[in-house]
């Protein structure tokens, strides 16, 4: 078998980028610093060079007007790409994002297309604090005519975002700063995978548990830490938050009967909560435990290391609520959560884990 | 071509301006007349005592250019001629509304003249203009897009966004300010330092125009300026013109008895009623006489008996498609 190549996730959405914009001259690329020395974390890297200004356009400090230019672009047949270098920009474009891009097609019955990508990259770490380190999925999430995707590998990346691109309904595709670094194989060429649901990762019969975007990276060191006790989880990366697909979820907890979810963001009204409502609807009789969900607390996100050490929910967390949801004894859980956080504390949390760059 | 030729086309120009203010005045007064039935369910936002800022500006486009508008958005459709049976047909909410009945008065479109969109959240629709004039220049096409929007709207931080990224990418694009001077019940000069609107174009290097707002013919030749520069890629112009709602914000009723504004100055804009002066013009140079008015409002009425009879007949959209199309 040859060998496969290894990129990061940064690279792969640039050469996704790149790849749809070579295919279709429609595609273009708006925002701000996409053409600057830092192009993005890379992701835009060398575009304006090959594609020139017309269709990689550094624009100006005018968030909310350019959405509705790239939306107003694509009702006349442009498929804009929009990058924000941090999630909280874009809440400066929910007028157009929910009011025009969200409702285009359905108010013009059909008419009217408006099939643009917004890029929003959440931030982690290094102090960022309140407003650099949200993650804001669920207010796109809410609204009917948006899809969400979040990626958590580069394989996952570069082929979700093609299919971002080539999708006729405005995306919104939310990429962790920390997943940038992530490695994995990339298939060369147009590999694009279909906007469809969860991806399985791993399978078992003890618990179902489901994460999206970063803190996939984060559950898997939990449920190899469970896999190592002889414990197998099977384990979903959500990938597309809306249009969100529940029944290969619904069908893993039908067996395991226990259900827990793992969210980049808040956990009250979270991405979490909707998928327990809808499971719970369809198995709730079945159920060996009460489901449970991980996400961020009822605070905003601190920028001292020492408060924001007590904000993120991290592998060792995840590995204990899986270990009580399967049931293990006392002494086998805290033996799995010391192990990881052990692992964890030798290193500083405010930068990216080692272990999570993969490959994946 | 003969002077006498010249001459002939000039009049038949004039006339078709007449006639299309006349038509979105008979079509909006019957709109109101009929609104107590209460089988229009929809808001409706009318904008007679505008009529000639629709007509003049959409006279200097070509069918291909496009427009976007707001609320207030039936004079541009039909001045642009969009087709009047699925206007109406959407304000009664009838599957053959150019929405199939899911916009309502305020998302009029008809893309096959040009109707590109209305939006009726206050300057959110203005940046659309600028992306789809973007867009003629990404295709090589040579259409410009006129944006309308009313004095309120230029309060809003996009119209200011919109038209500093009009002006840096040189987009063939034309901001058309319908100044009525009230934002609902609140007056200009409560919104906003007194000073010409025109002079915010110079913040961006743009060039501007004011016009009276209720002179077609001088709409007609201020658009076509600015219509020019954009086609020959010279980029955007801000145009304000001048005009007057005569009736309320939303809603076929006078609401002048509300007194926040005062009746002298209700009765001097509709003294100069932008129908009527031009209809006035006309007769005064020869060009129209009163049975020629008389012939005018006969077939107009005609049409909208047949518009409106159709928008009536059109079934209701069935339920069981209220979700479709969430998804392109």
């Amino acid at each position: 078998m040859p060998e496969q190549r290894v990129i990061s996730a940064a690279q792969a959405i640039r050469e996704a980028t790149d790849l749809a914009m070579a295919a279709d001259p429609a595609v273009i690329i708006m925002g701000e610093g996409i053409a600057d020395p830092k192009t993005i974390f890379g992701t835009t890297d060398q575009l304006m060079e090959k594609y020139g200004p017309a269709r990689v356009m550094e624009m100006s400090i005018a968030e909310n007007g350019f959405t509705g230019m790239a939306i107003g672009a694509a009702m006349n047949g442009l498929r804009p790409i929009i990058v924000h270098q941090r999630v909280e920009f874009a809440l400066l474009t929910m007028e157009q994002l929910v009011n025009n891009a969200a409702k285009m097609h359905y108010v013009s019955n059909g008419a009217h297309k408006a099939p643009i990508v917004v890029r929003l990259i959440v931030g982690r770490g290094w102090g960022q604090g309140p407003a650099h380190s949200q993650s804001l999925e669920t207010l796109f999430a809410h609204i009917p005519g948006l899809k969400v995707v979040m990626p958590a590998s580069a394989h996952d990346a570069k082929g979700l975002l093609l299919s971002a691109i080539t999708d006729d309904s405005p995306v919104v595709f939310i990429e962790h700063r920390w997943m940038h670094y992530v490695k994995g194989h990339v298939p060369e060429g147009w590999a694009a995978l279909p906007l469809d649901g969860p991806a399985r990762l791993t399978q078992g019969d003890a618990v179902t548990v489901v994460s999206n975007s970063y803190m996939t990276l984060e559950t898997i060191r939990a449920v190899e830490a469970l896999a190592a006790e002889g414990v197998a989880v099977e384990h979903f990366d959500l990938r597309v938050v809306r249009p969100l697909n529940v029944d290969p979820i619904v069908e893993s907890v039908k067996r395991t009967g226990r259900l827990l979810t793992v969210d980049t963001g808040f956990a009250t009204y979270g991405v979490g909560a909707e998928i327990v409502a809808r499971v719970m609807e369809r198995c709730c009789l079945t159920m060996k435990a009460a489901p449970r969900r991980i996400g961020l607390p009822e605070h905003p996100t601190p920028s001292s290391r020492s408060l924001a050490a007590a904000f993120y929910p991290r592998s060792p967390d995840i590995a204990q609520a899986l270990a009580e949801l399967a049931g293990l004894d006392q002494a086998r859980i805290t033996a799995i959560h010391n192990r990881l956080a052990e692992e964890r504390e030798a290193l500083p949390f405010d930068v990216p884990h080692p272990s999570f760059q993969g490959p994946f | 071509m003969t002077e006498a030729a010249l001459a002939a086309q000039k009049d038949a120009v004039r006339l078709d301006l007449y006639r299309s203010m006349q038509r979105i005045r008979l079509v909006e007064e019957e709109i109101a007349k009929r609104y107590s039935e209460q089988e229009m369910r929809c808001p409706v936002h009318l904008s007679i005592g505008q009529e000639a800022t629709a007509v003049g500006s959409c006279a200097a486009l070509r069918n291909d250019d496009q427009i976007i508008s707001s609320h207030r958005g039936h004079g541009h459709y039909m001045a642009k001629g969009g087709n009047l049976k699925a206007m109406l047909a959407e304000i009664y909410g009838r599957v053959d509304g150019c929405c199939g009945g899911r916009g309502g008065s305020m998302h009029l479109f008809d893309d096959s003249v040009g109707m590109l969109a209305s939006v009726p959240i206050v300057a959110s629709f203005v940046p659309l203009g600028v992306g789809a004039a973007l867009a003629y220049r990404h295709f090589g096409q040579d259409r410009v897009c006129i944006v309308y929007l009313g004095d309120g709207a230029t309060e809003e931080g996009v119209f200011h966004e919109s038209m500093n990224l009009a002006a840096v990418h040189k987009v063939p694009v034309v901001f058309f300010i319908e100044n009525n001077s009230y934002s609902c019940y609140i007056g200009l000069a409560d919104r906003q330092p007194v000073r010409p609107l025109t002079d915010m174009a110079k913040a961006y290097a743009m060039p501007s125009a004011s016009v009276d707002g209720n002179d077609v013919e001088a709409v007609q030749a201020v658009t076509a300026q600015a219509v020019a520069r954009a086609r020959s890629g010279g980029g955007p112009t801000l145009i304000v013109a001048d005009t007057y709602r005569w009736r309320e914000h939303c809603g076929p009723n006078y609401d002048n008895d509300l007194g926040y504004r005062p009746m002298a100055e209700v009765d001097a804009w509709r003294a100069r009623c932008p129908v009527d002066t031009f209809g006035a013009k006309l007769v005064a140079d020869g060009v129209l006489t009163e049975a020629g008015k008389a012939a005018i409002n006969a077939e107009i009425e005609a049409e909208m008996a047949e518009a409106f009879a159709f928008a009536k007949a059109s079934p209701f959209p069935d339920p069981k498609t209220v979700a479709d199309r969430v998804y392109a």
